[in-house]
């Protein structure tokens, strides 16, 4: 084998996570694969999560976890604004419902302060009913967090995995990896399907199958509890309906249930936390929906009468510990990333520069690149200029101009660029989460045809 | 950016919309735009790829593909501009909206506004049926598209949800693609079609009709493996096997552009509360079709159109618009009533009745209309069945006052 077939980093799993670190390790002078076993970057617990861009302020001050969402928070704003993730700085309100949820927020605004968010304090129930006329009777106080903000949460992963493989990264998807060796050298070869890869660094950033890449190398310090998490899209004519992110009071029973804008125009209700076996019961089911209903109703009444659009749910990769379990193996060259939760996204970019300066620890030479090309990506959100209203683009190209799915307006410009992208569109799932196609209310009665023709066609393979 | 100026824009060129452009013009009306979101104009009867459309308006019987081409060839013989490819995009004002177009972005601009765009059948989100997301769950539209329209087959062994017209027909077209049908299920007691449209879809085919189930659960993970269905007398469940599942049936307006407009929906159908001269409550704003009861049939939805098209004549040559109206109250037992509000003192009703469906099966029903303490009207209707369209002739507006509310009332009298 020549050292040209050795690749000097291979990151497992193209979550928000393993892509953030492909992107960060290719600005600088190395050879490195992603590498996925899904058929799609962000196709899996990082495509379902509640979409929020956390700034950090309840978490424990002590834990990694927080300084990872404190400094990710502010990376993952700075990127989004340059490469085009959509952004809507809503704020947060925490209502509490009850006394013992009442007496809670003092303590939430005094940590809120520690992790450096100075702005959080509480509102009287005066102001906070002027702000959010809908939501229902009875809540006793809140809090305020004016800078949590929601976020695309399908566009990060995409951006991350796109620039890495546009500066040199190899990306390789449905390769899910079945063994390890460890060569003379002290390198690793990891066996896929159709190929071996050789590689010098690991970094094990397999979300949900990060503990049994971690025991495949000899290691046990965590094991995948999945968490579920279900939600239901309710129409974009409830949008109304909602002005801030509604957070509930953390209780020792969990982070409980929220209502919150969609930067696709939706609203959203949920999660529940479910600790499972299974690592695939991705499926909702008639008592966790009845359950977020049954929430739904004390916190805004009038969301229920709205139409659904949809109802999904994700895993979270939980272990049996509360923080992160990131550890490096130097000798080893081995990097793990685990026990990422729903604050993956938030904290995605910053846990990448943690990832390279662990890796530097363990020996790996980063030399920057002359050249780093930057991205711009589709807008996806309401708030931003979209395609169809613009005049200019149509002129350009009337394919701006065709609507296919007429429920999130997505044109045929927008799909067919999908097709065409570094890393293309190459199911109906992967199509939606580039464009939006076939997410709205229709759920596919209108477009489901024709974008599948579409997916299928000469101008896609063209 | 472009404006288009008319006497009359129709958003929506499906039958109803269709049939109110040919009337327009009929009537002397000089400009009239229908603007169309799809490709082609003609609505849903374009992949309804069936006979039985055109008995009540064109007095002929064809296949759905052949009725949409009759429309979009009179509506041209007629002068209307008919714009498809156009997606009305949102309002500046009741009469001016902005359209988007492989063209570019368009105003448009005119003196009435027929909103005329249908309805949908609810997918199975919106049903709240809870389990995975694989591939093989659809409506009947989508199935069509699919069948009709692209000529791509859906899946080899499919379970029908609903067993209303749409669902019986919805078997024809699975059968027409190569699949097979495990089942028709409906969480009623009895089906809610016409025993010939059963013998000629679920009968001949052998396909079995389970009443009192309803889908509780999706199971599989990429492709659909089972559905799981809960009896809704004893809570038994069971699994069918299939790979498809088709949701019919369950209809919703597409109110969105009414919303946005705002104009005033019923609670109860989520349609724009229309009255009887099928004004909205945005003073130059009509809504017609199964936009405003959903869903009829073509006939009935192109018939709405026409009669819509007389009152938006009216109105530009200086005719009224409604100063008050008043909500129709409806018993739990019924699903909606539309025409759903009154302007008391105007007698005008599409062709002279209200059109309601029940929310559940009744026995030997009787309908009443009630003001205050008065009964308006009494008629005995037999046996109520949902999805199955129900009139109520309009007689008792003659003898309403303008202040009181009107209930519609359901009671199964022993006698």
């Amino acid at each position: 084998m020549s050292m040209a077939d050795v690749y000097d980093v291979a990151v497992i799993g193209a979550g928000v996570v393993g892509a953030a670190v492909a992107r960060e390790l290719a600005q600088y002078d190395l050879r490195c694969i992603l590498i996925e076993a899904g058929e799609d970057v962000g196709a899996a617990t990082s495509k379902a999560n509640t979409a929020i861009l956390h700034t950090g302020f309840d978490g424990k001050p002590s834990y990694l976890e927080t300084r990872m969402v404190k400094r990710g928070n502010q990376l993952l704003n700075a990127y989004s604004a340059e490469v085009g993730i959509p952004i809507e700085r809503l704020g947060a309100l925490l209502v509490a419902w009850d006394q013992d949820q009442l007496d809670a927020l003092a303590h939430i605004v005094e940590v809120a302060h520690e992790n450096g968010s100075p702005d959080v304090g509480q509102i009287s129930v005066d102001e906070l009913y002027r702000r959010e006329p809908h939501i229902g009777q009875g809540a006793l106080g809140a809090i305020e967090v004016p800078r949590e903000a929601i976020i695309c949460p399908f566009t990060p992963p995409l951006a991350y995995a796109t620039q890495a493989v546009i500066n040199g990264v190899t990306l390789r998807l449905n390769s899910p990896v079945t063994s390890i060796e460890r060569t003379p050298e002290g390198d690793y070869r990891l066996a896929c399907p159709n190929e071996t890869i050789t590689c010098r660094y690991l970094v094990n950033a397999a979300g949900l199958y990060s503990d049994v890449i971690n025991r495949m190398l000899g290691y046990d310090e965590f094991g995948v509890i999945p968490r579920r998490g279900q939600l239901i899209v309710f129409d974009k004519m409830a949008r109304g309906l909602v002005n801030h992110i509604l957070l509930p009071v953390p209780t020792k029973m969990g982070k409980g249930v929220l209502i919150s804008p969609t930067v696709f125009g939706n609203v959203m209700l949920g999660p529940t936390a479910e600790n499972l076996n299974d690592k695939t019961a991705t499926e909702t089911t008639a008592d966790g929906i009845a359950m977020l209903l049954d929430k739904g109703r004390r916190i805004l009444p009038s969301l229920l009468d709205e139409e659904v659009t949809a109802m999904y749910s994700g895993l979270r990769a939980s272990t049996q510990h509360d923080d992160l379990q990131i550890y490096l193996h130097e000798e080893a060259r081995y990097l793990c990333l685990g026990g990422i939760r729903s604050t993956g996204l938030s904290g995605s970019m910053a846990i990448a520069e943690y990832a390279l300066d662990l890796l530097g620890q363990a020996g790996l030479k980063q030399q920057r690149k002359a050249e780093f090309k930057s991205i711009q990506m589709p807008n996806l959100g309401e708030a931003f200029p979209r395609p169809y209203q613009s005049d200019d683009l149509i002129h350009q190209n009337p394919d701006y101009g065709r609507i296919v799915c007429h429920c999130e307006r997505v044109t045929r410009g927008e799909i067919l660029d999908a097709l065409h992208t570094p890393i293309p569109a190459c199911s109906p799932d992967s199509l939606r989460r580039r464009t939006r196609a076939q997410m709205g209310r229709c759920q596919g009665f209108y477009c489901a045809a024709e974008v599948s023709a579409l997916l299928a066609s000469k101008e896609a393979r063209s | 950016m472009n404006t288009h100026s008319a006497d009359v824009l129709i958003i929506g060129a499906g039958p109803s919309g269709l049939a109110a452009a040919i009337e327009l013009k009929r009537l002397g009306v000089d400009h009239v735009i229908a603007a169309d979101r799809e490709q082609q104009a003609g609505g849903i009867p374009r992949h309804s790829d069936h006979i039985g459309f055109g008995t009540r308006d064109l007095h002929r019987f064809i296949s759905g593909p052949a009725y949409a081409a009759r429309y979009v060839r009179m509506a041209q013989q007629a002068g209307v501009e008919l714009y498809t490819e156009t997606t009305i995009t949102g309002w500046e004002s009741p009469d001016h909206l902005l359209a988007t177009s492989p063209q570019g972005r368009t105003n448009l601009e005119a003196k009435a506004v027929l909103l005329a765009t249908g309805c949908r059948e609810r997918p199975r989100a919106a049903r709240m049926i809870s389990g995975s997301r694989p591939q093989g769950v659809m409506t009947t539209g989508m199935l069509q598209n699919f069948v009709y329209v692209k000529h791509q087959a859906v899946g080899k062994r499919a379970v029908v949800v609903g067993a209303d017209h749409v669902g019986f027909s919805a078997i024809l077209t699975l059968k027409h693609s190569g699949a097979e049908v495990a089942a028709l299920v409906t969480d009623l007691a009895q089906h809610q079609s016409y025993f010939q449209y059963k013998l000629i879809s679920a009968d001949r085919y052998r396909v079995p009709v389970y009443t009192n189930v309803r889908v509780t659960r999706i199971i599989g993970q990429k492709r659909v493996e089972a559905v799981e269905l809960t009896d809704v007398r004893d809570g038994s469940v069971r699994q069918i096997e299939c790979d498809t599942v088709v949701f019919t049936g369950d209809w919703i307006p597409d109110y969105e552009l009414a919303f946005y407009g705002g104009a005033a929906l019923d609670p109860h159908s989520k349609s724009p509360a229309v009255n009887g001269r099928l004004q909205t409550s945005i003073r130059g704003v009509f809504a017609a079709g199964n936009l405003i009861h959903a869903a009829e049939t073509a006939d009935v939805a192109a018939l709405s159109g026409r009669y819509a098209a007389r009152q938006i004549a009216d109105y530009l040559r200086g005719g009224s618009w409604a100063s008050q109206s008043l909500p129709i109250q409806i018993d739990e037992a019924l699903a909606w009533i539309s025409p759903a509000v009154i302007d008391p003192g105007d007698l005008n009703v599409p062709h002279g009745h209200f059109i309601l469906r029940a929310a559940r099966l009744i026995d030997n029903a009787t309908l009443e209309v009630w003001q205050a303490d008065r009964c308006l009207l009494r008629r005995w209707y037999g046996k109520l069945v949902p999805n199955l369209p129900i009139y109520l002739p309009e007689r008792w507006l003659e003898s309403i006052n303008a202040g009181d509310p009107i209930r519609v009332e359901v009671h199964a009298y022993h006698h």
